[in-house]
């Protein structure tokens, strides 16, 4: 409990906090919109930026932003449609994944600056990195409350969306970078190997319990605090582990649970069709 | 509804020598064709003739490449609260997670930015809208769970929400049975009769909207050809159309095109012009 008092530690929560809130917001779109291997993409990418980073400039948190912004771009440039985009992004991870190993085998420093890349080390990052988190993670929360009711719109009937006047491709595109910014700021406290622990799982748990879009939002977003916070605060606690196992742990314990209970919450909703009264 | 417009008020879709082109190929050319209230046009034609793309043209998503198009008294544009827009019925996915009241309370400014919360006044109308379509009992259950007719039902709710003077419906009845059909015919019909509202209808078959079409819109391969049904439901007129032999048979109660009928009971040269017969009593 004592570590609670350290400003490294609160500032880490409140920035993992943030963090999860964003994942929690994207999560349902992800879900809904089939994109969670661009999530994978992007965040891999973020390995390859955040390895440039560090050789370049020494800062991986900078170079995992930079990264990730490049595959949305080169995604939204390349292919948004869905049949296209599964594929571009294959081909743009696996280039960008055996690029950020060059970076990486070029790289003199730390050993452990790798695997902290892969596995996440909130902990390890400055205060002034802290910041840049945060900020982005207000901005990414912000952009999603403004684009939040055409982006439903758009992912659950696209074609009355765009009838309606609604900017899907637009749309699509701003998302991409939002999603980008966020799996972005997720790798810094899960690693970029675990990032759908917090990008999908809370949404994919959710999605269990409620077909209610707004409480799905809600829940994803609780799910991925209570990750996120009770990841890092469970391996202050242990110590010697690192806050991704924990976090993806947490997170898919939610999902177990989900999965057997959320039979029994959504079902009964179904009811007999009737016939018209018209 | 606070239409501002004078003397065109009642005018719902207006097209002035209407052309699209992409890039060689034409659509159509030359469209005039002035749609007012109350109306209910069947627009028909093959495949490929530019029956979505007109749609598309008048929700101000394709622009034409010629001429003139108002709807409202505006030219097209995303967004236009006056129009309703009634998709094809393409099955929503199993596990989207939404239901049925989601998709018709997207009806309610969807395209707005911000949060989606509804006041108690906007969820009255969406109650009111469900309850309308006869969709009360399934509206809270997941939507891609529900059958054909019942998401059709929806799309309906959704797009009438706004109470649109135009309503534009894109093959609102394909993937359904015939009892279906009938049901979301019901529902646009009688909304046409109660609000007064011009109904655009693009259909692949007349008879399910024979009854209720008070005229007809007839696309072919660049050409075109509008009228009562009873004016474009000829053999004459459709063969002009055409430009090849084709047959209209009345069976029973329905209108059946036959095209390409090997010229044998093609009574009448392609290029004789063609006598209005009104036959429909």
């Amino acid at each position: 409990m004592g570590y609670l008092q350290y400003p490294f530690a609160q500032h880490a929560l409140v920035a993992a906090a943030l963090v999860a809130i964003t994942c929690g917001l994207i999560g349902p779109f992800v879900v809904m919109r089939n994109m969670g291997f661009a999530v994978h993409g992007t965040s891999e990418l973020a390995f390859t930026g955040a390895a440039a980073g560090l050789l370049l400039a020494d800062n991986a948190v900078l170079g995992a932003y930079i990264g990730s912004l490049v595959v949305a771009g080169l995604i939204g440039v390349m292919g948004v449609s869905d049949r296209e985009r599964d594929s571009t992004i294959g081909v743009i991870l696996a280039a960008g994944l055996g690029l950020g190993v060059l970076l990486l085998s070029f790289y003199q420093g730390f050993a452990a600056a790798a695997t902290n890349i892969l596995f996440g080390d909130i902990f390890g990052v400055s205060d002034r990195q802290l910041l840049l988190l945060s900020a982005i993670g207000l901005g990414v929360a912000v952009t999603m409350v403004l684009i939040y009711r055409p982006l439903l719109f758009a992912s659950l009937d696209p074609e009355v969306a765009r009838g309606r006047g609604v900017r899907t491709r637009l749309l699509g595109v701003v998302f991409l970078f939002v999603l980008a910014l966020t799996v972005a700021g997720a790798a810094q406290i899960v690693g970029t190997l675990l990032v759908l622990s917090l990008a999908i799982t809370p949404a994919a748990s959710a999605q269990r319990l409620s077909s209610s879009p707004l409480v799905v939002a809600g829940l994803s977003i609780v799910f991925a605090l209570v990750a996120a916070d009770g990841g890092l605060f469970a391996s202050l606690v242990v110590g010697t582990i690192k806050p991704s196992v924990f976090v993806a742990g947490i997170s898919f314990a939610f999902y177990l649970v989900s999965r057997l209970i959320g039979p029994a919450l959504t079902t009964r909703r179904r009811r007999p069709p009737s016939p018209v009264e018209a | 509804m606070g239409d501002r417009q004078t003397g065109a008020s009642d005018e719902a879709v207006r097209l002035a020598s209407a052309t699209l082109e992409f890039g060689e190929r034409t659509l159509w050319r030359d469209l005039d064709l002035v749609l007012r209230r109350g109306e209910f046009l069947a627009v028909l034609g093959p495949n490929g003739a530019g029956k979505t793309t007109l749609l598309q043209v008048l929700l101000g998503l394709e622009p034409l490449t010629g001429g003139t198009a108002l709807v409202a008294g505006r030219p097209p544009h995303g967004g236009n609260p006056h129009v309703g827009y009634i998709p094809q019925s393409r099955p929503f996915e199993r596990d989207l997670p939404a239901r049925g009241r989601d998709i018709v309370a997207l009806g309610a400014k969807g395209e707005r930015l911000g949060l989606p919360f509804a006041g108690p006044k906007t969820r009255r109308r969406i109650d009111g809208a469900i309850a309308s379509v006869g969709a009360t009992a399934f509206a809270d259950a997941p939507v891609g769970e529900l059958s054909g007719g019942e998401q059709q039902r929806l799309r309906v709710a959704q797009a009438l929400l706004g109470q649109p003077s135009v309503l534009l419906c894109d093959e609102p009845l394909s993937a359904l049975d015939v009892a279906q059909q009938e049901i979301v015919m019901g529902l646009i019909e009688g909304y046409r009769r109660s609000a007064q509202a011009a109904v655009l209808f693009v259909t692949h078959d007349i008879n399910p909207v024979l009854e209720l079409a008070d005229r007809v819109l007839y696309l072919v391969d660049g050409r075109w050809a509008a009228g009562t049904p009873a004016e474009v439901f000829t053999t004459e007129r459709l063969s002009e159309l055409y430009g090849t032999c084709v047959e209209v048979l009345r069976i029973g109660e329905r209108l059946v095109v036959l095209t390409d009928t090997a010229g044998a009971v093609c009574e009448h040269h392609p290029e004789a012009s063609y006598l209005h017969e009104p036959k429909r009593g």
